[in-house]
């Protein structure tokens, strides 16, 4: 049992190493699809481990695109120039300004959507519940319906990225790894922060706050910390997106809150709430659902998708972990108390 | 003994009713003081006051002489004043152990130290506290699924594991079994005498509060009826009147 686990982690990994040489046409799907990982598991983050349901977590990936963007571009050339000639080919980025540009961006959306929900969590971790959602859903539409307006990064057009420098396949491969490597690191990073302290208290916070802040918890610190994690990685993969996906505009692809910002959500719910591996089944589960439905059942695709989120909110909450919480409890160590009543009350 | 809660002219006020009106009072360091009253009469209003759950209307809250009354709930938690939950709270998904360890003292982590695992030595404090309110064979059980009486002393044992200079007790005894009563009262003796843990006990039984406290304030309608020792206030016929309705 002890070595299993070791084991088990290292098979994941060799797979997670080969998966895109065994099958080179799903390069672009098996990125697509840690992308969906990421974006759940830092959902869960404050979802499900802390009981704050965001709606708005679309914003750090939409401000992560952009932030990425106009650094990546503007070490090379001056930003505003650059989208005025909507990417009419005109600008030329050596590898190294390529490289440099995306490596130095994808950090700065990192940073920069970390500062940004500390300063929005500010404002709106006083909300509680419903309100908390529907606050930080306003600022997720808020931002794209601004930032479309905003010509010096493009206004309605969005921008265009210079293209991956070299062979094409190889770019697959170079986005695949970047999505996987961080994917792989927040993995790692939260198995490690749910056993902390940290951890717990976020945990005490989602199950009784009032509870938490009558224990002395710093619960405004521990919940503006947590979120700015969670930022952190949504902004990582908004601009690793952005230089994968080449061109993108600000209402569909980086403010995307009907698509993107519901389907992290659905991945979580499906996969189970407040568990490590439940965002990551849920994200597996949901990504393979919809890429069957998109291709065998196309123009049906919506009806499918929105069929599974309603019966997934009705019959299916607690998602595969939670309902193997119920039925197996000894998996996860829970043990309750038995039928016969001690002593108290 | 030195005063360790003053409360001076405390009025509070929920829209058009008062429930607390110049209310003035003080804990003595190291004591066991009680709180009384007919249903109604602002007692728990009084703790929520105390603790900064509510601002208050007008008047003062002094904490070991600092000024508290304008202090958010986490902040007067961690100088050390804590209050337990007349409908017990505790968190009901974690299991004992992990409710204990959950309740450590914040006040003296920082960031960086919250990102760290429990030691060994947190895990020892947690399992003696528990053996020490008599839940140490149920620590592994999910704590929702204890008894009522069970989870009260789960989150008094919480309360403990929070070392703190002050314990508000919102009726430690309600809803728990007579014969459990007991032992309470020896465990909350304890924890005033061994840990040196000021006590300020709201309470409805009698002779539990009868028996601990050393100094007793009685309230009625949101005011000040009466105080003094257990004796003064069994004798107080204008206690005896507030309770049995005559006020």
């Amino acid at each position: 049992m002890t070595m299993a686990r070791p084991l088990f982690y290292a098979a994941l990994l060799i797979f997670i190493v080969v998966a895109p040489f065994i099958f080179p046409d799903f390069r672009t799907q098996l990125a697509t699809l840690w992308l969906m990982i990421i974006v759940a598991l830092t959902w869960d983050m404050t979802g499900g481990q802390m009981g704050y349901n965001s709606l708005g977590n679309i914003f750090f990936y939409g401000t992560g695109m952009y932030v990425c963007a106009v650094v990546g571009i503007g070490i090379a050339h001056p930003v505003a120039e650059y989208t005025n000639a909507s990417g009419g080919g005109i600008y030329k980025f050596t590898n190294t300004q390529y490289f440099l540009g995306a490596f130095l961006g994808i950090l700065a959306a990192g940073i920069f959507c970390a500062l940004c929900a500390l300063i929005i969590g500010y404002f709106t971790f006083s909300l509680r519940g419903p309100y908390f959602a529907i606050g930080t859903l306003g600022v997720a539409i808020a931002a794209g319906e601004l930032v479309s307006n905003w010509d010096f990064v493009g206004g309605g057009q969005g921008i265009a990225l210079p293209v991956y420098p070299n062979d094409l396949d190889q770019g697959k491969l170079f986005f695949y790894f970047l999505f996987a490597i961080t994917g792989v690191v927040l993995f790692v990073f939260l198995n490690w922060m749910y056993k902390t302290r940290f951890g717990a208290a976020i945990n005490a916070i989602r199950d009784d706050e009032e509870k938490a802040e009558a224990m002395g918890i710093h619960t405004l610190r521990y919940k503006l910390t947590t979120w700015a994690i969670s930022a952190f990685f949504v902004g990582v993969v908004g601009g690793i997106s952005a230089y994968q996906l080449i061109h993108f505009e600000p209402l569909e692809t980086a403010y995307q809150t009907i698509n993107l910002g519901i389907f992290m959500v659905v991945c979580v719910l499906l996969g189970g709430k407040g568990t490590l591996w439940g965002p990551v089944i849920g994200a597996i589960m949901f990504h393979v659902f919809k890429e069957v439905t998109w291709n065998y059942f196309l123009g049906w695709q919506w009806v499918a998708l929105g069929a599974l989120i309603v019966v997934t909110v009705v019959y299916f909450q607690d998602g595969l972990m939670g309902w193997l919480k119920h039925t197996k409890p000894e998996w996860f160590g829970i043990r309750v108390e038995s039928t016969s009543d001690e002593g108290a009350k | 003994m030195d005063t360790i809660i003053e409360v001076t002219d405390v009025s509070k006020s929920y829209g058009g009713v008062i429930a607390n009106k110049d209310i003035s009072m003080q804990v003595k360091k190291g004591s066991i003081t009680g709180l009384i009253g007919p249903n109604g009469s602002g007692k728990t209003t009084m703790f929520n006051s105390i603790v900064g759950y509510h601002p208050i209307n007008s008047g003062s809250i002094k904490f070991e002489g600092k000024e508290i009354s304008k202090l958010q709930v986490p902040q007067i938690a961690r100088l050390g004043l804590l209050r337990t939950f007349q409908q017990t709270r505790i968190y009901g998904d974690m299991n004992g152990v992990e409710n204990m360890l959950v309740s450590q003292p914040h006040r003296k982590m920082s960031l960086r130290d919250a990102f760290t695992k429990n030691k060994n030595e947190d895990y020892e404090r947690a399992d003696h506290l528990l053996e020490f309110v008599g839940l140490y064979e149920k620590r592994f059980l999910q704590s929702g699924s204890l008894s009522f009486g069970q989870q009260k002393l789960l989150e008094f044992a919480m309360a403990l594991m929070n070392e703190p200079t002050c314990l508000l007790l919102d009726e430690p005894t309600a809803g728990i079994n007579p014969t459990l009563i007991n032992g309470l009262i020896d465990r909350l003796q304890r924890a005033n005498s061994e840990f040196g843990i000021t006590l300020f006990i709201i309470e409805h039984n009698m002779r539990v509060i009868m028996n601990m406290a050393d100094h007793i304030y009685c309230l009625a309608h949101g005011e000040m009826l009466a105080e003094g020792n257990p004796s003064d206030i069994q004798n107080d016929q204008r206690v005896v009147d507030a309770y049995l309705g005559a006020h």
